[in-house]
């Protein structure tokens, strides 16, 4: 009797099970495939340089993952070590720029939205010869901080933006939502919106990290006010959020956000958002990191003393489509 | 205060054992193993971490802690919590400047007014606390959720906006950040007047926990508060007394952050009363009241800062920072309670 070749036959069952199980696109693998691209091509021949960044984001955010994505692709095609470190508090923020200069850096890249907190340690930068360059929102302490440029938007600017364009879409009553009690930035937003904007602007805070309440908070407003026919958010989560609240109302409000998200194409696709105001997050990462590694190789600098301005760029129906895909990757 | 009383420390240890064995018995030896132990893991994974302009760095992080840790710490030996003390700090930066700038006077009034105000924050505390009898977790909670809201309401009624007007250029700053920020730097070692200040809180905080009767009040109101009752200890006047410490030493924060920073933003110092909580337990603190020590709090900082700052100098990555900052945290704890237990067992020989 000759015995059933049990073990070459569940070898050969593995084996075929595993080829058919493979997907022959997308999935981690072809992500893997991309880096490896990424990786191998348009490297530099400077030494190894560090630069760290340090922002005032809080834990996770979305926002905050795309500017460090720019800034680590940047980094890699710069042969640059980038040391991320973050707090929303103002005297964590300013021990971390403390203890990467104490790390002795060969760049700092710091956000502002502080302000004036951060000058006397961005002066300690400066005294031990590290390059500083400002990203994001803060530009008016830029330059006085003594950095070598400033990438970012004008929130003001933006605000204005969003202002005018809500003008012209004839929008009668709009609800500017806030999601960060005391963020200099968003107040800097929605004033702005409100100076150049005709109708009736309301102000409305909300707990950004507690969306439940963020969404109940919005409901209820929309149910007070039946006169409000458009909701001003001012980040890609709480856009998501709003768009439910809107949807839970059940009369026709516009949702208009500022910031991109996945959720925030598919409405300007679907035409549930009116438009976005963008200020290419992206962007500001990877400008900050390459200019650092431009003025360290070649003592260029960019702006002429004036900030470099990333944004606002006000997207609407027809970008969406094309926006899609660099959305989805996390990368705008 | 009458003559100096015993420690309760030094009760306990009625039967004298020899020298090592009385060190070993102190609330405050788990942390300092610990602090030991996070000291020798990042000075071996991080470069930087010994440099001496790194130990400042540290330093100035532990001190910010600290100096909240020691009447924190102090509170919980008689049994009690504030979870107000992140923002009332927030709340005495605030109300110092915008004092100073609205009525355009020389900052010292706005930091006077500033410990007026606090202090009556604290005392509101102490007197809701023996007044209600409800618990200190719900009084104090109350406090910390209306300073929050008041902070940002009150900052944008007289301001306009979430944040105060600078006021380095008004009269007395100078002064004012010397006292409160000013540095000095000693052979490439920088030393924040917070540094300081703190260790003058500890030797104050430790001396009246050990040296007077009314640090024995303290462990007798943790320890049974009836019982204390009984035998004559002002169980509300402990409390509120200590209530007004933990005012006073967010009120020294509080004016540093001011002067170190010139302006302040409404929404600050949310969250920081839990670890200055961590900081007291760490160091040897019984959460439940009636054990502990003040220079344990100031372990339980070190340890804090240490590792806020070693996870930077060490290059790990930040995604993670708050894992290993509660994974550090648990370890001290449970090292702590080890040696702890390791050691009354081998008292009971």
């Amino acid at each position: 009797m000759t015995r059933f070749p049990l073990r070459p036959f569940c070898a050969a069952l593995v084996l075929t099970l595993a080829l058919a199980g493979c997907s022959s696109t997308g999935g981690r693998r072809a992500e893997q495939a991309r880096e490896r691209a990424g990786a191998a091509g348009g490297a530099v021949d400077t030494p190894r340089w560090r630069v760290a960044m340090v922002t005032h984001a809080g834990a996770g955010d979305a926002f905050w993952d795309i500017v460090r994505k720019g800034a680590e692709q940047a980094a890699a095609k710069d042969n640059i070590t980038l040391l991320y470190s973050n707090d929303a508090q103002t005297q964590n923020q300013v021990q971390l720029v403390q203890a990467a200069i104490d790390q002795r850096v060969d760049g700092l890249l710091v956000t502002l939205a502080k302000g004036d907190a951060l000058g006397p340690v961005l002066a300690k930068a400066k005294a031990a010869g590290i390059p500083v360059i400002t990203i994001n929102s803060g530009q008016e302490f830029s330059a006085r901080f003594g950095a070598l440029t400033h990438i970012g938007q004008d929130e003001t600017v933006a605000g204005q933006a969003a202002g005018a364009t809500l003008d012209a879409r004839g929008r009668k009553s709009v609800l500017c939502v806030i999601h960060e009690q005391g963020n200099v930035g968003q107040e800097q937003r929605c004033d702005g919106a409100r100076s150049k904007f005709g109708g009736q602007f309301q102000t409305l805070y909300v707990d950004g990290v507690n969306m439940p309440d963020a969404k109940a908070a919005v409901s209820a407003k929309l149910q007070a006010d039946p006169a409000l026919d458009t909701v001003l958010t001012l980040s890609a989560p709480v856009a998501a959020t709003g768009l439910q609240a809107i949807q839970d109302a059940r009369r026709p409000v516009e949702l208009d956000t500022f910031d991109l998200g996945t959720q925030v194409v598919a409405g300007l696709q679907a035409g549930t958002v009116g438009f976005a105001v963008d200020q290419q997050p992206y962007l500001q990462g990877y400008q900050g990191v390459d200019l650092l590694w431009l003025y360290r190789y070649n003592l260029d600098v960019l702006g002429g003393g004036k900030p470099v301005l990333t944004g606002p760029q006000v997207l609407t129906k027809d970008d969406a489509a094309a926006l899609a895909q660099y959305v989805a990757r996390g990368t705008r | 205060m009458s003559a100096p009383a015993p420690a309760p420390v030094d009760v306990l240890a009625a039967e004298r054992p020899p020298a090592f064995r009385r060190l070993l018995k102190r609330p405050e030896i788990g942390a300092l193993i610990a602090a030991v132990a996070v000291f020798l893991v990042f000075s071996a994974v991080a470069d930087s971490f010994l440099r001496t302009s790194s130990f400042g760095t540290v330093l100035y992080a532990a001190s910010t802690i600290g100096i909240m840790a020691v009447p924190v710490s102090l509170l919980m030996i008689a049994g009690e919590f504030d979870l107000s003390a992140g923002v009332l700090v927030t709340t005495a930066a605030l109300i110092s400047s915008m004092v100073s700038y609205q009525l355009t006077a020389v900052t010292w009034v706005g930091v006077l007014v500033s410990l007026l105000v606090v202090l009556a924050v604290s005392a509101f505390n102490g007197w809701m606390l023996s007044r209600t009898r409800l618990p200190s977790f719900i009084v104090t909670l109350g406090t910390f959720l209306m300073l929050t809201g008041a902070n940002l309401g009150v900052t944008k009624l007289v301001t306009g906006t979430v944040t105060t007007k600078p006021i380095s250029d008004m009269e007395g700053f100078a002064a004012c950040r010397w006292l409160f920020a000013s540095e000095v730097t000693v052979g490439g070692l920088t030393v924040k007047a917070t540094v300081w200040w703190w260790l003058a809180l500890l030797l104050a905080g430790s001396w009246v926990l050990l040296r007077t009767s009314f640090g024995n009040w303290i462990f007798a109101v943790g320890g049974d508060a009836a019982a204390a009752r009984a035998v004559g200890v002002p169980v509300a006047r402990t409390r509120t007394v200590l209530y007004l410490g933990v005012g006073f030493c967010a009120w020294v924060l509080g004016q540093h952050l001011l002067f170190s920073f010139d302006t302040v933003q409404s929404g600050e110092g949310v969250g920081n009363e839990l670890i200055y909580i961590v900081a007291a337990v760490i160091g040897g603190c019984l959460i439940t009241g009636g054990y502990g020590s003040v220079a344990g709090s100031a372990l339980g900082a070190l340890i804090f800062g240490m590792t806020s700052k070693g996870i930077v100098y060490a290059e790990w990555n930040p995604d993670w920072f708050k894992f290993f900052l509660g994974a550090m945290l648990l370890l001290a704890a449970l090292l702590n309670a080890w040696v702890r237990r390791r050691v009354e067992r081998g008292t009971g020989r």
